[in-house]
């Protein structure tokens, strides 16, 4: 579904990503961890094209995306949820949603109404602040919206980016909980975390980042287990 | 009573200067650019009114609309191009501020090429009779400086709060790239930002010309410079903030006028501003932003 081909991102003279490839399945949920600086935020600002590669290409379905610029790449389908939350926090929770159907249709008003719905039953609590600016909300709450919000665009694709950061455990595991669900009903994940077990424990595959460069891939299971993986991102 | 006329006369002249004020909010608040090509577009729109009625000699209810288009249409070709690449490309901002300049010095040149730099005289454009409230009397052109004013502020909280395109503004101005990563086209929506600061200031230019009746290709300066100090007063980037920033300039100026000195008032006002900015940087209604990552 998503194919990253020989990637190299550079700002400036700082080379931030060395000849990335991988790829995603449709259906699947893949992570990729790796250490805070290793480029994992660069790779998802260059898939939805915030940031532009030298060399190489990145298809989506078939289509190479490498040239569009963002609000393209999300009518293909292709959603983020960017690291840090990064919700409009002077508009209210509902026209944060709002802002997530952006791309959809005046005429889908209807089906929009029904998405919006839909987040709201997944996370009450939005519905409860649905007027409430976003600034007000707690950090957890502030996630589920930016869950919510790039729902909102029907992904067939969605990118995630450290969710689980600066989330307390309970909250964390509600969040993965989510992503599991939304992954259930057809939505395929690419999830960026240094949060290494979480992450693992809900994937299907997973790549491991260091300095710029994917050094190991394979399935989750067999990372979990893997020495390296184990030393550096699990803690022992 | 006269205390009370000042002040009125004052929100007349405020009401021009907030219009104008707000373009250079809005474009701040979404484009981190302080755009003084900004105050030229009045220029712009008084030469339009002066150039479809008194050369053409067509009816002020197409002089109007017309001018007000061709504003609009003159601040998104601006922003195309001459501020576009920079934006994209993440220009220093010292470099936009001098891009800046050099189109409001384009653009003077240009209409004192084309019209000559001699003053040219406006017919009045919306003539009425002197409003009577009790004991006193106002100019109509204070009335309608004030009552145009507000129907347009209201119009535009109106857009920026209530449509999809406004939401999209205010989601921009704060995070440009979350905007984008929503698929909102942040470019479409700058240039929507600048359209609409262009009316505002066209809208401005037909208050001003119908107020004091002659222009010429420098008169957008003082204006300009005034207006701007007025969002900056206001709290830059905040709409309230640059609508209350133009009143309170206007009444500050009246009472300067008439209480102080006539000659020193831009001397008087500007100092009252600079001392409230001491007081207060980042203006009455000002925020003091985060920096984003
Ligand atoms: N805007 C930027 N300007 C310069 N260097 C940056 C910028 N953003 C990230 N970097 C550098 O690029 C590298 C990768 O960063 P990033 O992709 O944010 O890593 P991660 O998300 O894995 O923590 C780091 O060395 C970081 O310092
Ligand atoms: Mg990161």
């Amino acid at each position: 579904m998503l194919n990253v081909n020989g990637i190299n991102v550079y700002y400036g003279a700082i080379h931030a990503l060395k000849d990335v490839s991988f790829h995603v399945e449709e259906g699947e949920i893949v992570s990729l961890i790796g250490a805070n600086g290793a480029g994992k935020t660069t790779t998802m600002h260059t898939i939805s094209g915030l940031l532009s590669s030298k060399t190489g290409d990145i298809t989506f379905m078939g289509q190479s995306i490498s040239k569009l610029e963002p609000h393209r790449i999300v009518k293909l389908g292709l959603a983020q949820v960017p690291e840090g939350r990064r919700v409009f926090s002077n508009l209210t929770v509902q026209d944060n949603l709002e802002m997530g159907a952006y791309t959809r249709p005046m005429n889908d008003r209807r089906e929009i109404e029904r998405d919006l719905e839909l987040v709201f039953k997944r996370f009450p609590r939005l519905h409860e602040r649905r007027r409430q600016l976003a600034g007000t909300l707690s950090g957890g709450e502030q996630q589920m919206l930016a869950i919510g919000r790039a729902l909102m665009s029907r992904p067939k694709m969605l990118l995630l980016d450290e969710p689980s950061m600066g989330l307390s455990p309970i909250l964390v595991q509600e969040i993965f909980n989510c992503i599991q669900e939304v992954n259930k009903s057809g939505t395929t994940i690419l999830l960026v975390e240094q949060n290494a077990k979480m992450a693992l424990s809900i994937s299907h595959r997973a790549y491991v980042m260091e300095t710029g460069s994917i050094i190991l891939e394979g399935a989750a299971s067999e990372l979990l287990d893997n020495d390296q993986v184990k030393k550096a991102y699990l803690g022992g | 009573m006269d205390f009370f006329n000042h002040i009125i006369n004052g929100l007349g002249l405020g009401s021009i200067y907030a219009l104008v004020a707000l373009g250079y909010t809005m474009v701040y608040g979404i484009v981190k650019l302080i755009n003084f090509a900004h105050g030229d577009i009045i220029m712009v729109g008084g030469y339009m009114v002066y150039l479809i009625m008194v050369k053409w000699g067509l009816p002020i209810w197409l002089a109007v609309p017309a001018s007000i288009v061709i504003c609009a249409f003159t601040g998104m070709l601006v922003e195309r191009v001459a501020y576009r690449r920079l934006l994209v490309h993440n220009a220093a901002r010292i470099s936009l501020l001098i891009t800046a300049m050099g189109v409001s010095i384009f653009l003077q040149n240009a209409f004192m090429l084309i019209f000559g730099t001699d003053p040219k005289l406006m017919p009045p454009l919306f003539q009425a009779e002197p409003f009577k409230l009790g004991s006193f009397e106002l100019a109509s052109t204070t009335v309608i400086n004030i009552v145009v004013s507000v129907i347009m502020m209201i119009g535009l909280n109106l857009l920026v709060n209530k449509t999809k395109i406004g939401k999209a503004m205010i989601a921009t101005s704060e995070d440009s790239s979350a905007a984008k990563l929503m698929g909102i086209n942040t470019n479409r929506v700058i240039s929507f930002t600048f359209a609409i600061g262009s009316a505002l200031a066209a809208v401005a230019a037909l208050l001003y010309c119908n107020t004091y009746p002659q222009i010429k290709p420098s008169m957008g300066n003082l204006l300009g410079l005034k207006a701007f100090v007025a969002a900056v007063f206001g709290g830059i980037g905040s709409i309230p903030g640059a609508m209350l920033g133009g009143y309170l300039l206007g009444v500050i100026e009246s009472l300067t006028k008439a209480y102080v000195s006539t000659t020193l008032t831009d001397a008087v006002v500007f100092g009252i501003l600079i001392i409230i900015l001491l007081v207060k940087p980042a203006g009455i209604l000002g925020k003091n932003r985060k920096e984003k990552v």
